[in-house]
């Protein structure tokens, strides 16, 4: 129960919350060294923000540089504080809020492993193919599909593989990236 | 110039040229190779302290004393442990610090070997910035890049955790210099501010009705020069100031445009003018909640601008109308410049109203108090204390509670970096520590812990370091029996039930210090005080002073909890402060 609902005293004043929670999905450039995911991952959960989808790779070998992909959902005013709190970080180059500077792509990969047998493997097929997934393996009674995209669009196929019989899913979180010639 | 030399000759030959003289620590196994190298020279003088926590507030004190960089020196597992709340307290306070601890050898890491702890991991949320050394091909570079990160931009505390092996092993070393860290990748502290926005905040101040300086501990950190361009930037404008508690010392208390310390026991003055100002120019400080007090009622008509070299502090509490996000003394100091090519005219004419209004405040006299023959009255005790000490270079480190904001209140500070105090964190048992750290730093200049009686017993041990390196610091207990703010607390909030707030069984504090090897003097007589005290200042060496005061003394003003600054609670409601808040205010907060 949060204190400002309990009827008790409190050496601390807390104002009602008057801004909407919105999703953002932020660019963040680091250094790659020991213990930079646990410091973005730490300053998240110890300011209390939210990770909806989180994706960490090196993007420049010879500069040894990692983007992160961070998808949090939390009022404008947090949204900036988050993004500040990540630029004090020593191993931080830049934060961008991607879904603030304008539309941009984001795409995410799921391996969907689907077991099934007669009609069901015809139709799941047919359906893979409209979502264009990949069979990357196949048994006679199984596949697993490699399918890209919007999340949303592997969002909608997974819920149609449930009744052709779902086993299970794997998803790599988003990768986004902004439009136009602009980088980092 | 490049050298060979083993790990923990380049951590010596580091702090060396880094100038540092002085580190607190403690030994332990996996620190020795680091101790054998100390031992071998005597450039830098080592602090044996009694607990590793101890360290790391000596050193806070040192830095803000000094403006330098503090270092503690502790060994793994515990001693790394141990100095987890002073790393907080100092990232809280903003306190530049470097503490180096040592790590079981790297095969062990992961291993639960003996002394052994994830340093880093548990570090991590409370320092600037840490490293864990793996190699001693980078301990050069990370131990110079550590004294660049925390003396800095915001400064910090930062750690670096060296495991055994790497201070056995041979490698070459580098100056500061040659690494360059001030090139550093990602790490770019912003320094000036933008001019165009200092240009704007001058036009605002040279329109204001109402205005206000609201200062920090960032101009204390900023160095002497920043307080020296506020005083002038006063002077010029003829705007009263006030300060938190971090900033105290950074205009003149006897300054006549000075109000007092604002905030939850500020004066009412202060927090009148910051109620009903119309233009807020904060310099350095961050909008604390004890500042505030009820954020949707903070200030509500004034134009606010915020200078803080920390982007993060601008509108994280209060919404800004003008940031400057940039070094202090360099904006005070643009502001400065540019005022002067503005007009040579304070604007006393146009502000007198303010001025007035401001006069009809202070005639509330709202840090008075009912003093007693009989009884001594803990905010008497101060004020005799400041008046005996007036003409000396004195100062001032406290505990955490009554004694800490009557010393705010009642002691005055004409230079900064002469109050320690642990603010954001609020950690009793800093005080002691502290002044042991200050007397190390100023080893001929007066150093006075105002501390409570329960908070002192928290690192009571640290007065037999103060015996062991001849340090004289005066211990000063405000002793009321009590956790004094904890039992104010209970009073306003739980009616009156004061769970284990008292301090029983308290030791005899005169037998305490004479077993330590210091002396103590025992005062309980308002009438003897000033002779007590005196014997105090005179005496060479650490004294425990147990100064027994009034038990049920109440720490006004207050701005209770759900209020905001113009509702205080003033010397004169004392009577009932368990009505003050209403059933109303306690469903708000």
């Amino acid at each position: 129960m949060n204190a400002h609902l309990q009827p008790s005293g409190s050496a601390y004043f807390l104002a009602a919350e008057t801004q909407k929670p919105e999703r953002h999905t932020l660019s963040v450039l680091v250094d790659n060294e020991p213990g930079i995911l646990a410091r973005v991952v730490g300053l998240f959960s110890a300011r209390g923000y939210n990770i909806d989808s989180l994706t960490v790779s090196e993007t420049e070998h010879e500069k040894g540089l990692s983007r992160i992909t961070v998808v949090t959902v939390a009022t404008p005013k947090v949204l900036t504080q988050i993004k500040l709190q990540l630029e004090r970080l020593v191993p931080v180059h830049k934060v961008h809020d991607l879904t603030a500077e304008g539309k941009a792509l984001e795409r995410e990969l799921a391996l969907v492993k689907v077991a099934g047998s007669g009609e069901h493997r015809v139709e799941t097929l047919r359906l893979a193919d409209a979502f264009r997934a990949q069979v990357v393996d196949a048994t006679t009674e199984s596949f697993v599909f490699e399918v890209t995209g919007k999340p949303s669009k592997i969002d909608s196929f997974i819920t149609l593989m449930v009744p052709l019989g779902l086993v299970e899913v794997v998803r790599t979180g988003l990768a986004a990236i902004s439009r136009g010639p602009e980088g980092m | 110039m490049a050298e060979q030399m083993t790990g923990a000759e380049m951590v010596i030959q580091a702090l060396t040229d880094q100038g540092v003289e002085h580190i607190f620590g403690y030994p332990g196994g996996a620190a020795l190779p680091i101790y054998d190298a100390l031992f071998q020279q005597d450039k830098v003088q080592h602090i044996l302290v009694r607990h590793e926590q101890g360290a790391g507030h000596m050193a806070e004190g040192y830095a803000r004393s000094t403006g330098k960089v503090g270092v503690v020196l502790v060994t793994s597992g515990p001693g790394a442990t141990n100095v987890v709340t002073p790393l907080t307290d100092a990232l809280m306070d903003s306190i530049p610090i470097v503490v180096l601890s040592a790590q079981v050898p790297t095969p062990l890491i992961g291993s639960d070997a003996f002394q052994e702890c994830d340093t880093v991991g548990i570090t991590r949320s409370c320092t600037k910035h840490n490293y864990l050394v793996k190699s001693v091909a980078e301990l050069p570079r990370v131990l110079h890049e550590a004294f660049h990160i925390a003396r800095t931009g915001r400064p910090g505390p930062v750690l670096i955790d060296i495991p055994k092996d790497v201070q056995f092993a041979l490698g070459t070393y580098y100056g500061a210099d040659e690494i360059g860290t001030t090139r550093h990748k990602s790490y770019h502290p912003a320094t000036s501010g933008d001019i165009a926005a200092i240009e704007q905040a001058v036009d605002l101040m040279l329109r204001a009705e109402r205005p206000i300086f609201y200062t920090g501990g960032g101009v204390v950190n900023s160095g002497p020069e920043a307080s020296e361009k506020l005083r002038e930037l006063a002077e010029l404008t003829g705007f009263p100031v006030t300060s938190t508690l971090m900033g105290l010392g950074s205009f003149p208390g006897s300054n006549p445009q000075w109000m007092g310390m604002l905030g939850m026991h500020g004066t009412y003055e202060a927090n009148m003018a910051m109620h009903d100002c119309d233009l807020m120019i904060n310099i350095g400080a961050r909008f604390d909640d004890r500042i505030t007090g009820r954020i949707d009622a903070f200030s509500p008509n004034s134009t606010k601008i915020h200078v803080d070299i920390d982007p993060s502090s601008i509108n994280k509490n209060v919404r800004i109308d003008l940031p400057i996000v940039g070094d202090c003394g360099l904006v005070l100091e643009e502001m400065v410049r540019i005022w002067r090519t503005r007009t040579n005219q304070p604007r006393t004419e146009a502000i007198a109203p303010w001025w007035k209004q401001i006069e009809g405040w202070r005639q509330r006299h709202s840090l008075g108090f009912k003093n007693s023959d009989t009884t001594i009255k803990p905010q008497h005790a101060i004020q005799r204390l400041y008046q005996a000490t007036r003409d000396r270079d004195v100062y001032i480190t406290t505990e955490v509670g009554q004694h800490q904001m009557w010393a705010a209140q009642h002691f005055h500070f004409e230079q900064p970096n002469r109050w320690m105090t642990s603010g954001g964190l609020g950690t009793m048992g800093y005080g002691l520590p502290a002044a042991v750290g200050v007397q190390v730093a100023h080893p001929d200049a007066l150093v006075i812990d105002i501390a409570g009686e329960a908070s002192v017993q928290m690192t009571m041990q640290e007065i037999s370091t103060a015996v062991q390196y001849r340090l004289p610091i005066k211990i000063f207990i405000l002793n009321n029996e009590r956790m004094g703010m904890v039992r104010q607390w209970q009073d306003l909030l739980h009616g009156g039930r004061y769970a284990h707030s008292y301090s029983e069984s308290l030791p005899d504090f005169v037998k305490l210090a004479e077993a330590y090897g210091a002396k103590g003097i025992k005062c309980d007589d308002p009438g003897k005080l000033d002779a007590a005290i005196a014997e105090m200042l005179d005496y060479d060496g650490p004294v425990i002073f147990d100064c027994l005061v009034e038990k049920h003394e109440n720490c006004l003003p207050m701005i209770p909890s759900g209020k905001p600054h113009n509702e205080m609670i003033l010397p004169d409601f004392e009577d009932d402060i368990g009505a003050v808040i209403d059933e109303k205010g306690r469903q708000l907060v």
